[in-house]
């Protein structure tokens, strides 16, 4: 993945003046306005397929054992609709895995997962996945592969206003004809993403879907997220390792990582996010949750939450 | 956009003719000299008629045979027997190459017997399919049927066992199954070595007809050359090695094309 590719492409895309090189992006289809993202996400109404409804989802004594060796044990947890919950953990400590058995794309060792009440057993036509790799047909052009997610049976017109309102989303408009491969690995992501949002799904299960970004699309992705739930809410499991992301997007943190001396990963901590969204990212009160979401990763506080400082460095919110 | 595609499709594909027309031209240097070679040879006396013609006799056979209606009938008979086998070898080879690459079931069930039978050497078949279908032309067509099944069945076994599990997991996980995951993951990710695999067949499919041909055939050129060999017609034998290695090249030269074209288009 090339970051360097993204960050010049990005930047065009988030210039809002347009100072920056000319003819990358030449529909000027960067990321937008907020207030723009809106509007073009609830005018949606004819092109986006109706009844879009939130669901809940509860995880009942879920574990998942590979090979004798538990990954998973006794996550109980109930998400509800429209709830975006952010889940962070070490890294191997079953993220995916959790996300994966609520898509039915994995089952559970032990426990069930119900969503809407009823049990997911095998794929989940519910729910839309993007994963932690964009995961791209790279024989597709981008809006292809975004038209990809469309719900079966979405008309043919219907659908290509859908991917084209979804590519405007993302910013990738002036890259729709452009194979996966032509793209940079950031604008990949992006593109993954807005295959998951085709959906129109009743539970979004999102793995790390900023990873690939670099610090200012990723600002800028993730308040986008925002929008798109506030135009069409749906409930929202977000895998993240970034602690300040889990901060500035959910309603509710939990915290996977193994108990002292017992195998397998479960819910150590669960942070109810004070606050509405969008939230001010230098806050007093998120640093303090910052700082103890950072020490049950098992990261030490140095002396002050780091928080403080970094207020300088991250721009006034709204930008 | 549109523009752009156009632009940034045309500008290479000129570099490539123009490339393409000295590949040509330097490929052609060899025969041109070994026809030379050939000419002077016979020219000078070297070897007598009966150990080498010259290339004139080869030619001014050629045109008796063509004259009288023959060759055009023997390539043709030889081309569509090509055509019917491999277009039924490389079906069948698909389908089980799709089947077993697909389905653990029958990759367990199939794949041993089929591994068996292609370690039959091929004109181990013929004396079998000339008992069994007599000399007509379903004896020859299954015979170059069965070359022409191998090649795509291996690659098709293999491309499908090593397509990206990551890719067939997203293709599940947005509501495909079945004939259309097929159809959207599997199939356009193994395109490009199943037209490597269709062209490894054709070349086969030549092979195999020629072996049809030269055990129990009227028409063709596997019988062009039999008939000559016991007639110790030398310039016909010459002309029907000849022909076969233009007709051979001339369609893999086809194949080559669509060749390139999925691998652009496919990956
Ligand atoms: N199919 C599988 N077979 C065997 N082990 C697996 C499988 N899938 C995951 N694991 C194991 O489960 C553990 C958790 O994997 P998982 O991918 O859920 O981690 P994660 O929390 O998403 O990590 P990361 O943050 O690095 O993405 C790992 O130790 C991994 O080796
Ligand atoms: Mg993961």
């Amino acid at each position: 993945m090339s970051h360097t590719a993204d960050v010049s492409t990005d930047l065009t895309g988030t210039d809002a003046t347009g100072t920056g090189p000319t003819g990358a992006d030449p529909t000027g289809a960067g990321v937008r306005d907020r207030d723009e993202l809106r509007a073009g996400a609830t005018t949606a109404g004819p092109s986006a397929p109706a009844g879009n409804t939130a669901y809940t989802v509860e995880f009942a004594g879920v574990g998942r054992t590979f090979a004798a060796e538990p990954v998973l044990r006794d996550v109980t947890l109930t998400v509800a609709p429209g709830e975006v919950l952010a889940i962070l953990g070490t890294s191997g400590c079953g993220k995916s895995t959790l996300l994966r058995i609520a898509a039915g794309l994995d089952a559970p060792s032990t426990g069930t997962v119900r969503i809407d009440g009823s049990a997911v057993d095998g794929i989940d036509a519910r729910c839309a996945v993007g994963f932690q790799e964009p995961r791209l047909l790279p024989w597709r052009t981008v809006s292809a592969n975004v038209a990809l997610g469309l719900p079966r049976g979405t008309r043919r017109d219907a659908g290509a206003a859908r991917v084209a309102q979804l590519l405007e989303l993302v910013g990738l408009s002036a890259f729709a004809g452009h194979r996966p491969r032509e793209i940079s690995g950031g604008m990949a992501q992006r593109a993954s993403l807005a295959r998951a949002l085709a959906r129109n799904p009743g539970v979004l299960l999102l793995d790390e879907p900023f990873g690939a970004l670099d610090a200012l699309t990723r600002l800028k992705m993730q308040d986008l997220l925002l929008d798109v739930h506030a135009a069409a809410p749906t409930t929202v499991l977000l895998v993240t390792h970034d602690v300040d992301e889990a901060l500035q997007l959910a309603d509710r943190v939990i915290l996977l990582g193994r108990e002292d001396g017992r195998a397998g990963a479960t819910i150590r901590q669960e942070v109810v996010v004070p606050g509405r969204r969008p939230r001010d990212r230098g806050s007093a009160e998120l640093a303090e949750l910052r700082g103890r979401l950072l020490a049950g990763l098992g990261i030490e506080r140095h002396g002050q939450p780091r928080g403080l400082p970094s207020t300088s460095t991250v721009p006034h919110f709204p930008y | 956009m549109v523009d752009t595609d156009v632009s940034r499709s045309r500008t290479p594909q000129r570099s490539l003719s123009s490339r393409s027309w000295a590949v040509i031209l330097g490929g052609a240097i060899l025969p041109v000299l070994i026809i030379a070679a050939w000419q002077l040879t016979t020219a000078l006396g070297v070897f007598t008629i009966a150990q080498l013609p010259s290339p004139e006799m080869v030619w001014t056979a050629a045109v008796d045979l063509f004259d009288r209606g023959l060759l055009t009938l023997d390539v043709a008979i030889s081309t569509q027997r090509v055509i019917i086998g491999f277009v039924i070898g490389a079906a069948l080879g698909l389908g089980a190459g799709a089947l077993v690459g697909l389905s653990r079931a029958s990759d367990i069930l199939l794949a041993p017997t089929i591994g068996a039978l292609r370690a039959v050497p091929s004109l181990a078949w013929v004396p079998l399919l000339l008992l069994w279908l007599k000399i007509g032309e379903e004896s020859k067509i299954t015979l170059i049927a069965i070359g022409a099944f191998f090649p795509v069945y291996t690659t098709v076994t293999g491309a499908l066992r090593h397509v990206d599990r990551q890719l067939v997991e997203a293709g599940r996980a947005f509501g495909l199954r079945g004939v259309r995951l097929f159809t959207t993951v599997q199939l356009p990710a193994v395109i490009p070595s199943v037209i490597s695999g269709l062209r490894l067949a054709l070349a086969q499919a030549w092979l195999f007809l020629v072996a049809a041909e030269l055990l129990g055939a009227s028409m063709g050129l596997g019988f062009l050359l039999s008939d000559s060999g016991t007639n110790g017609r030398l310039d016909r034998i010459l002309l029907a090695i000849i022909m076969l290695a233009v007709l051979g090249k001339l369609s893999d030269a086809l194949i080559g094309l669509l060749e390139k074209w999925a691998a652009r288009r496919w990956s």
